[in-house]
């Protein structure tokens, strides 16, 4: 507040108050004194200052012109000293005898008091208070208030000589002025003060990568810093802040501030009648991967808090449609008869096991998926089963419980069905997944059981053995005994594991988590890239879509299934992975092949009666839309019905478009022979044309 | 835009001219002045009306 550089007289300048009719005396023009009078001051109470002395400053003034030069104490003063709605009375004792100013007559006068006056002066005579046991006069150490009705008292007047400060008396004077605004205005003097003075302070600052730097300023009685000692000791200061969860999560970096000022935008984005909901973005870019609750001192889950969000809007329809329809789309593909299987191994009426290898392994990998179902065909007696699927987890993030439910209550049906077989999942979400909403189930993953049962013959013949730095999955960033048995298996196939500075609990998500890049590809390829920068080593990945989100930003990335059932001729680890229709179309020759396979079973599949030609341009055009292959069968099959096309003249291309769920997608193509339909450009929109 | 486009409809065998269309979403509903073909009214959208202006339309309307 009083600053010594003239600033405090330019900011008051600016808050003009009204002035409010209840006015206040202060006995003693000491620090804590004159803080009072300048804090009701600002509020608009005229205040009277009476001082035994002939000048403002207390203690202050006993310091030498070197230490405490009189000219900044006096310009430091001058704002308050001057202003109007202060009366100063100089040499004016209280007391009861001639010549001082009456106590009686103050209280008569005012409306309330302030006692200040020092520890060098008695109790003003005629003030009738008890002393407590250490001899300093009654009072509320919280409040200041005394037993006297509107008298409040501070300052070194009820200090011990030790704890006596100007600090402190700048202290008790915002203290005691709060409780004299709050008495005059007839208002409780206790309510929400828990915070007032010193306490023990929640904040946390990590000190990690600060290097201890030496004081540059010794307490030396009668000898003051130069300016550079000062600057120093200045830029010693820390400047406390936590932010651990920003630090560590580029999603909370991204949007420029901190959790606590994010939960009161979500809120006030759940709660908004009418208007913007301007945090919808931000409630929907959230992994979910629980970091920021790992790292934060407070366990605060931002994710959490963003998942209820999500569940809030969709159950009051505020959710918008864009932000998972792709992701729910996928995940209905994913669970259809065209993809889904749920059997008994061939001659088994009974499974003592389930393998579900997961939508994204299916997508990323199916030819893993057979190899891995024959080996646990192989080493698990009593019938190993197969469900193709998906666990639900898209809809769970999307905030859609009516579909994540009805997908498990589905697979819960398909595997009672099965006789309740134990579920070997090899995909750690999945399990993740499975073993907080089905607790009793018996589940595991692959890894797990492949530590257990031992890797397959000629497991690694075509990876080198390598140092490897091992991604750990974010949604099993707790379950101990699958990381080790990820490591276990990594040392058996006779790498190095290289542990990545965030590793195991402190595992970072891989961009995918929470839906977040379909949502946000800024944030999630943020993500993505720090991840990446932290160890020049190959990756290695346990989770499907983490070595494709990695090798797609280029960081050559393994699966631990490459290095056991990979082939040399192949660059596994810089293999980009497939696109979203690629995905989709795996999943289903999974499914046809391992029919074709393992029961004898062929699947009809049903042509579109054309062929599209789409170059690698359109093609990457078309996943950063996210436009399926799919999507243009679409749009070509019912032009062709409709014969609802138009041509552009200027570019000769034809030109269709056709809404397919809730997405009009546009093509413009050309056509070679009536059957090749050479794709130029899509685009889509969810506006829907009424005509 | 010119009244008449360069966008011949197939079917028809006359080029989309400026008209009046309709454009919904969620639960809102506005007109828009879009090519279409007198004859059989099927709209045409170019590319960068579909990524630019309607996509900032969706968002809003997503978002209020």
């Amino acid at each position: 507040m009083l600053t010594g550089d003239g600033s405090l007289s330019e900011r008051s300048g600016a808050l003009p108050v009204k002035e409010r009719n209840k006015k206040a005396a202060v006995i003693g023009a000491g620090l804590s004194g004159l803080t009072v009078a300048w804090e009701l001051v600002k509020k608009g109470y005229p205040v009277t200052i009476f001082e035994l002395s002939e000048q403002p400053g207390g203690k202050i003034l006993k310091e030498s012109e070197e230490r405490m030069p009189r000219h900044i104490i006096e310009k430091d003063f001058a704002p308050l000293i001057n202003n109007s709605m202060l009366e100063t009375c100089w040499g004016s004792g209280v007391g009861v005898s001639g010549g001082m100013v009456n106590f009686a007559d103050l209280l008569a006068r005012y409306d309330a008091i302030y006692l200040g006056t020092g520890s060098n002066y008695a109790l003003p005579a005629g003030v009738d208070l008890t002393f407590d046991e250490q001899g300093f006069p009654s009072h509320d150490p919280k409040t200041l208030a005394t037993a006297i009705d509107k008298v409040f008292i501070g300052g070194s007047l009820i200090l011990e000589s030790e704890k006596r400060s100007p600090i402190e008396s700048v202290s008790h004077g915002k203290i005691a002025a709060l409780s004299i605004d709050r008495f005059l205005q007839g208002v409780s003097l206790t309510a929400g003060r828990s915070r007032e003075g010193a306490y023990e302070t929640l904040l946390y600052t990590s000190l990690k990568g600060i290097s201890p730097e030496p004081v540059y300023i010794e307490d030396r009685p009668g000898e003051l810093p130069n300016s550079e000692q000062t600057l120093q000791e200045a830029n010693r200061c820390l400047l406390c802040t936590c932010l651990e969860c920003v630090k560590a999560c580029p999603y909370l970096e991204h949007y420029g501030s901190y959790p606590k000022k994010y939960v009161r935008e979500i809120h006030n984005n759940l709660i908004i009648i009418k208007g913007g909901r301007g945090a919808n973005e931000k409630i929907n870019s959230c992994s979910l991967c629980g970091l920021c609750a790992e790292v934060c001192p407070g366990n605060l889950d931002m994710g959490e808090f963003c998942f209820k969000a999500r569940k809030k809007m969709v159950e009051t329809g505020k959710m918008p449609p864009s932000a998972h329809d792709f992701a729910l789309q996928d995940m209905a593909f994913s669970t259809s008869e065209l993809v889904a299987l749920h059997r008994h191994q061939p001659g088994f009426s009974k499974s003592r096991a389930l393998f579900f290898p997961g939508c994204q392994l299916s997508a990323s990998s199916p030819h893993y998926v057979g190899r891995l179902y024959t080996y646990l065909r192989e080493k698990i007696d009593g019938g190993v089963g197969l469900s193709l699927s998906c666990c639900g987890a898209p809809a769970q993030w999307a905030g859609r419980e009516d579909l994540f439910n009805e997908n498990i209550d589905l697979l819960k049906k398909n595997w009672t069905a099965l006789g309740n077989p134990a579920i070997i999942t090899g995909c750690p979400t999945c399990f993740s997944v499975f073993r907080k909403v089905l607790p009793d189930l018996d589940c595991e993953t692959i890894w797990t059981v492949l530590d257990r049962v031992g890797l397959p013959e000629n497991s690694g013949a075509g990876v080198k053995m390598k140092k490897l730095a091992v991604h750990d999955a974010c949604t099993t960033r707790y379950d101990k005994p699958l990381q080790n048995s990820i490591r276990n298996i990594l040392l058996a196939l006779g790498h190095q594991v290289q542990e990545l500075e965030n590793s195991r609990e402190t595992t970072t998500c891989c961009g995918y988590g929470g839906l977040m890049s379909y949502v946000n590809r800024e944030v999630a390829r943020k993500v993505v890239e720090k991840r990446i920068a932290e160890n020049p080593e190959d990756y290695l990945a346990y989770c499907a879509i983490c070595r494709d989100h990695f090798a797609a930003r280029g960081k050559r990335t393994y699966h631990l299934l490459d290095l056991i059932f990979g082939s040399s001729d192949h660059d596994l680890a810089g293999d980009q992975g497939p696109g979203f229709s690629k995905r989709q179309e795996n999943r289903y020759r999974c499914k046809k092949s391992l029919l074709k396979k393992v029961w004898g079973e062929e699947i009809q599949t049903r042509e579109p009666g054309f062929e599209l030609a789409i170059s690698a341009a359109v093609r990457s055009s078309m996943e950063e839309r996210m436009i399926l292959t799919g999507d243009i069968i679409e749009v070509i099959s019912h032009a062709r019905s409709s014969g609802n096309v138009m041509e552009n003249t200027e570019t000769g291309t034809m030109v269709a478009y056709y809404k397919h769920r809730n997405v009009t997608y546009w093509v413009e193509f050309t056509v070679e022979n009536e059957s090749i339909y050479h794709i130029q450009k899509a685009y889509s929109h969810r506006l829907v044309i009424k005509g | 835009m010119s009244e008449t486009s360069k966008i011949l409809c197939s079917r028809c065998g006359i080029y989309l001219t400026m008209g009046t269309v309709t454009l919904t979403y969620l639960e809102a509903s506005f007109p828009a002045e879009l090519y279409k073909c007198a004859k059989c009214g099927l709209v045409y959208i170019p590319e960068d009306l579909a990524l630019g202006k309607m996509a900032q339309v969706e968002k809003t309307l997503e978002d209020k």
